[in-house]
């Protein structure tokens, strides 16, 4: 199957007022009046986050998935996101109120590539990782494609999308670690019969990077692609801080530390080295440079 | 108006705010937020000979107002960077400050040579780098191997290339450092690199960092970048002196010149806010004005006069330039 990449517009730094805060379980869900970062949106990107204020002194952005993206027409763009209270930048973003203004660069990132004709797809979204799979999953219904959702979480509370998921697509299965929702046990266990039952000829996913591995690692053995968004923590966003590299082997079979901000998030299952993530494997190009350091 | 000119040796600059090491890669990301020619000049990332991978993840940890970093000058090698960045940078117009790293001092000679016939403003030379060949010392914590790097870059560089010295601040005196790499011919200096710090990460009970220590940046450091450079100023009036450390706004960066240095470079807050080397020139420009400062070069080192010689100044400056008409006018 041919997929093929999506153009990307040059990310933004603008000030957006929020429009909206919703609590979702144990997941607060933003909508933010940005028409820059809106109008430029594809999904799969993402938006980084100043907190804390003007004399904050956390100085790292915080970023996020984006989903429900409206881009400007008779009102200003907005742009919607999913802040899960891990820490002390998104314990302050999730206190914030409607009118609060949030310094916003996006949208960032490698969107999802699509396609090029409608063709049937199985999307899996651990947690809040579902986010950027809804307008995924809109554009893929667009072109045509069969889809299917499974959804996954450690227990109920956490799960994300459900009610937008079931009615953009009418049905979604669900499973929780704990079967406090949907059936017991991993995304992964239904995944096989999805695969199999709609004929697909891709997986995508965006979730926790134990769950990516085992998704990539059954659409491989269906001998199909899956292209998956990580969710690692960046510094920047933007491609500048080298904080947010995973090993990734590329096309010409030389592995490197690229920059899941710009290189990805969105990257082939096959070819992140998930097993060497937090090492330094003896072949990845350069590591012979860092001998004695 | 305020005159924005400043020099770093013979190295003339439209205005005195640079991007810092290893903060602005080699410019093109930043350039979507503004143009990279407008500032003073883009610092590139330690760039050494080879191609590097850097070191394994976690790379970074927050901490109060700061960022402790262990990236391990991850970077193309000087092949890739001449093909690649420094072409980049030349066809978008921004003066390139290139910033070398070495484990030894033969590395640093190769990337002077490999330099020499290329478009570059000026060479940083980062010597708080570890020395292989001796036992991992860095290079900056010790004024003779310091000397010994710099005196070997500036005979193997470009001569019309000003050469500065990026300094540690993990050092007893470093006014001593500072006189030893301009003994050895270094035009001028940078100051400060990261401090060396360690974070424990309390979910795992181990060092947060892959690489355990890392570099401590960000505004936490800048008192300690602003006392070292009113130091080495103080020492060697003369030097021209490229301030870092911290610097978040326009009156940051003012402390820095008022200290002794004769331009700034940005660093950690850009990952904060990528559009801040613009934002932090308009906004000294309008610290500068507020002081009564018509330029950038009246204003070095000013902090080292005492009130009474800032008065004169201040004094004569009034005498010299107050429009008769007008302030009869107000009066």
């Amino acid at each position: 199957m041919s997929i093929t990449a999506v153009t990307q517009a040059i990310p933004v730094q603008e000030i957006g007022e929020i429009f909206d805060v919703t609590r979702l379980g144990e997941y607060t869900q933003f909508t933010v009046v940005a028409p820059g970062v809106a109008a430029g949106f594809r999904p799969g990107q993402f938006v980084a986050i100043a907190v804390g204020g003007p004399d904050t002194s956390m100085l790292l952005r915080r970023s996020f998935a984006l989903y429900g993206v409206k881009p400007g027409g008779d009102f200003a763009g907005t742009i919607q996101f999913v802040v899960a209270e891990h820490g002390r930048g998104t314990e302050w973003l999730v206190r914030q109120q409607i009118g609060t203004k949030l310094d916003l660069v996006g949208p960032l990132g490698v969107p999802f590539p699509l396609p090029r004709e409608a063709s049937p797809a199985v999307l899996v979204g651990g947690g809040y990782g579902t986010a950027p799979l809804l307008p995924l999953a809109e554009a893929l219904l667009a072109q045509g494609s069969d889809i299917e959702l499974i959804l996954g979480a450690a227990t109920g509370s956490r799960l994300f999308g459900e009610l937008p998921a079931k009615r953009l697509i009418g049905q979604v299965t669900v499973t929780t670690d704990d079967g406090s929702a949907g059936q017991r046990g991993w995304v992964t266990d239904p995944l096989p019969s999805a695969i199999e039952r709609l004929g697909a000829q891709i997986v995508y996913a965006c979730g926790p990077m134990g769950m990516l591995r085992a998704v990539g690692e059954v659409a491989a053995a269906h001998a199909i692609p899956a292209q998956v968004a990580v969710e690692e923590s960046m510094a920047c966003g933007i491609g500048v801080c080298m904080s947010c590299v995973l090993p990734v082997r590329g096309s010409d079979g030389t592995s490197k530390f690229v920059r899941s901000c710009v290189e990805g998030p969105v990257f082939e299952a096959g070819r992140v080295r998930w097993a060497d993530v937090g090492t330094l494997p003896a072949d990845l190009l350069g590591a012979d440079a860092m001998g004695g350091r | 108006m305020v005159d924005m000119s400043t020099a770093l040796s013979t190295l003339e600059l439209p205005n005195p705010v640079l991007t810092a090491s290893g903060c602005a890669a080699a410019g093109e990301e930043l350039n979507q937020f503004f143009d990279v020619s407008e500032i003073g000049a883009v610092v590139t990332k330690s760039i050494m000979t080879r191609a590097r991978s850097g070191r394994p993840t976690p790379r970074m940890a927050e901490t109060p107002s700061g960022m402790l970093n262990s990236i391990g000058l991850q970077g193309p090698g000087i092949d890739s960077f001449l093909a690649n960045e420094l072409p980049w940078l030349k066809a978008h117009g921004a003066r390139a400050v290139v910033s070398i790293a070495g484990s030894h001092t033969d590395e640093y000679v190769t990337l002077a040579k490999r330099l020499y016939h290329h478009p570059v403003a000026m060479l940083e030379v980062n010597i708080s780098c570890p020395n292989v060949e001796n036992r991992g010392q860095v290079f900056a914590c010790d004024p003779l191997a310091a000397a010994r790097v710099i005196s070997a870059v500036r005979r193997a560089a470009n001569p019309n290339v000003p050469i500065f010295a990026k300094l540690s601040p993990d050092v007893t005196d470093i006014a001593q450092v500072a006189r030893a790499v301009i003994e050895a011919g270094a035009d001028g200096i940078s100051l400060i690199n990261t401090l060396l710090g360690l974070v424990i990460d309390l979910d795992t009970l181990r060092p947060a960092l892959g690489g355990v220590t890392g570099g401590l940046s960000g505004p936490a450091i800048r008192p300690v970048a602003v006392r070292c450079v009113w130091q080495v100023h103080q020492a060697l009036p003369s030097v021209p002196l490229l301030g870092m450390g911290g610097i978040k706004t326009g009156r940051d960066a003012l402390e820095f010149i008022l200290a002794g240095a004769s331009a700034v470079s940005v660093g950690t807050v850009i990952f904060h806010d990528p559009s801040a080397p613009m934002r932090i020139a308009r906004e000294l420009e309008a610290e500068l004005a507020a002081r009564g400062f018509q330029s950038v070069r009246e204003a070095i080192g000013f902090a080292h006069r005492t009130s009474s010689e800032q008065a004169e100044f201040f004094a004569a400056r009034i005498a010299t330039t107050q429009p008769d008409v007008d302030m009869e006018a107000t009066v």
